[in-house]
């Protein structure tokens, strides 16, 4: 395994990390001010589905990356309309959410493109296809700095340099600024937030807009940067591991970053390892290696990091006082 | 604080509403594809109730629901949210399969309770492991129901790929139980049911909608269950453990889920196949939700669910711009307006009734 190997499997643990890190940092705002969001999920494959959808029929890579949003934006909105204003259970809102998603994508799409669900590939144009840096063809036969710059550095979507530069201004919105110590007031005590004379519910809904735009921008990505085109169910688990990484880094962004990039990792490795045969062992089964990811996220939430306290109001309707 | 509503109200009149928005819902997402909705229904109904096979496959998938309506209902009046249905139902179909291809040619009466036994056990297995993570360790058991979900589907495509499936059998599942040893189908005593799936599991679970009101309301353990469920530290303080609690009904949760695998492992099927759950524990959770954890409700919901998958399939033949996921999108707007948007009209509801009351005692 030589230098290049090690930047391919690094690079692609970025790309994998990708949606991750955006839908973590969605649940971050969403949980911080309160609301507990099972959802993700069915916001990723939302806002994957509205994104194709609708790059497949303008063509624009930047009207679907509009349309994700809006797709998770929807979602969200029926999540806070049941957990805000109905002040339903948000565990149940969230299940039901994902099932909605897992639904109405694939037969929205079914009936609308009758490709079984799929909808048309995506051409190069149609889509934020990965971007070179200045500079990044000239050097890559410099050695060592060469092959990390052009192939580390440079050469992700657009979307992915977004997810990164999303960590640190989350952290500063959450910690250095008004809204960000109401929204973890809001979380904590909703009450003190309400004597103060700031809206509950106002807090919250905005918390929640913040979420959709983020985790539609990670689903966004999921169909038109990653992939070319809607996938049924292409989600594929990455809303609930990215609620597990947002546990597992106590709910501050940029532990989350490096808890996304270690699950990304894991799956790079994990295709990596594919078909590649062991001494002693033989051959790994393809099932062996996916099912990892899954059983680590459970090790890890048994325990082995600490107690993990979520945000005290965390999954509390916030009932004015009459 | 509003007035409380009269109980009919509460029980009946607000569940079948909400199930009604739900249902509007489907209908306007079905007109919005160009399809009618109203015609949907009629060709729905015929095929789940107009002639003998259909009906039957209406009372099989309804077992199903039933099994894991129950099993779904007895977590949440323990206060737990057991997403895990589908996985443990999975697993539970190795243990059907197990003792049945062990033991092939034995009678079915007689292999029909090794069968549940044996599948309780391996369910309540895979549901006993998130149980004790959340009561030991602390982890939400939510998430670890949803992981094990996956694992589950991972280890079993492993195990029946390696270890079950015959070398003479193309397809990913495992060798066949004998014909005798087949829970007994219901149309070889009853004609009408022709070709249907539906067998004498169906009376276990009738049976189990009784055994469950006789547990949850009329024995100790079904005390601690609720009194879990509405209160940690008044449970504990009343002198229940609240950790053994949580795993004893995660257990159970598992082993009465682990009934879909006698039916379908041990009798419809006749054999493991891979994915053979395919959603009927994600229903469970929209009928515990909608039946409100109430026998009644949960068979009653069941049924309703049933219609949905059995009427489905026959759409899916005659109007094909409705398929499966339709029903999958009805399961979420069910969960969605009955479980969490449970409450939504109750203020309204309550606005009507105080209104109407004093003008009715002035009349």
């Amino acid at each position: 395994m030589d230098l290049i190997d090690i930047v391919n499997i690094l690079a692609q643990t970025v790309r994998l990390a990708t949606p991750l890190i955006l839908a973590c940092l969605a649940g971050l705002y969403s949980e911080r001010a309160g609301i507990v969001d099972i959802g993700l999920e069915g916001k990723l494959l939302a806002s994957a589905f509205t994104a194709a959808t609708v790059a497949a029929l303008t063509g624009s890579p930047w009207l679907a990356l509009l349309a994700g949003i809006g797709g998770a934006l929807l979602f969200s909105g029926v999540h806070g309309l049941a957990s805000i204003n109905f002040k339903g259970n948000q565990t149940i809102s969230g299940v039901a959410l994902n099932f909605l998603a897992a639904g109405l994508t694939t037969y929205l799409g079914t009936s609308w493109f009758k490709r079984g669900g799929f909808t048309p590939q995506l051409s190069a144009d149609q889509r934020f296809g990965p971007l070179q840096l200045p500079f990044a063809a000239e050097l890559r036969n410099v050695p060592i700095i060469g092959p990390i710059y052009s192939g580390l550095i440079s050469g992700y979507s657009l979307i992915t340099y977004f997810a990164i530069l999303a960590v640190p201004i989350t952290a500063w919105v959450l910690f250095r600024t008004r809204f960000g110590l109401r929204l973890r007031a809001v979380g904590e005590n909703p009450k003190a937030i309400d004597t103060a004379g700031i809206s509950v519910t106002l807090l919250r809904y905005q918390a929640l807009i913040i979420t959709a735009v983020l985790v539609g921008i990670g689903g966004a990505y999921l169909s038109i940067a990653a992939g070319a085109g809607f996938i049924p169910n292409m989600a594929a688990g990455r809303g609930y591991i990215a609620l597990a990484a947002l546990i597992f880094a106590k709910w501050k962004p940029w532990p989350a970053l490096l808890v996304c990039l270690m699950f990304g990792f894991l799956d790079a490795v994990q295709l990596r390892l594919q078909g590649i045969k062991f001494p002693y062992i033989g051959e790994i089964p393809v099932q062996a290696i996916q099912v990892l990811p899954y059983i680590l996220t459970v090790i890890l939430l048994a325990g082995f990091i600490g107690r993990a306290v979520a945000p005290k109001a965390a999954g509390l309707p916030y009932t004015k006082e009459r | 604080m509003n007035s409380p509503l009269p109980r009919w109200v509460d029980v009946a009149l607000l569940p079948l509403l909400n199930v009604i928005i739900a249902f509007l819902i489907g209908g306007l997402i079905v007109l919005s594809v160009g399809q009618n909705p109203l015609r949907a229904v009629q060709v729905m109904l015929f095929g789940a109730f107009g002639y003998g096979t259909g009906f039957g496959y209406t009372l099989y998938y309804t077992t199903d629901f039933i099994f894991a309506g129950l099993a779904v209902s007895l977590a949440m009046h323990a206060g737990l949210f057991n997403i895990g249905a589908e996985g443990q139902a999975y697993v539970a179909g190795l243990g059907v399969i197990l003792i049945a291809l062990a033991l092939n040619g034995l009678h079915w009466t007689l292999m029909f309770p090794l069968m549940i036994i044996a599948g309780a056990l391996f369910g309540a297995g895979w549901a006993y492991i998130p149980g004790y993570l959340q009561a030991k360790r602390g982890s939400h058991i939510v998430i670890t129901t949803i992981l094990f979900n996956f694992i589950a589907t991972s280890m079993m495509s492993f195990i029946i790929a390696r270890f079950l499936k015959p070398p003479t059998v193309a397809s990913d599942e495992s060798a066949p139980i004998e014909m005798v040893s087949r829970v007994l189908k219901l149309n070889t005593f009853i004609p009408y049911f022709k070709t249907a799936p539906v067998n004498v599991t169906v009376f276990l679970a009738i049976g189990g909608l009784f055994a469950f009101y006789w547990l949850i309301w009329r024995t100790k353990f079904g005390y601690a269950v609720r009194a879990l469920g509405h209160n940690q530290a008044a449970a504990n303080y009343a002198g229940i453990s609240n950790q053994k609690m949580i795993m004893l009904v995660m257990a159970l949760s598992g082993a009465i889920v682990a009934m879909i695998a006698v039916n379908n492992v041990g009798g419809v099927h006749g054999r493991l196949i891979m994915n053979y759950v395919n959603g009927a524990g994600f229903v469970g959770i929209a009928v515990a939700f909608m039946g409100k954890g109430h026998p009644i409700g949960v068979g009653l919901s069941a049924l309703l669910f049933g219609v949905l998958y059995q009427g489905g399939s026959e759409l899916a033949f005659s109007m094909p711009g409705i398929t499966r996921e339709m029903i999958v999108t009805i399961q979420a707007l069910v969960i969605l307006f009955t479980g969490a948007m449970g409450d939504m009209l109750r203020t309204p509801l309550a606005r009507l009734f105080s209104a109407a009351t004093p003008s009715g005692g002035a009349r």
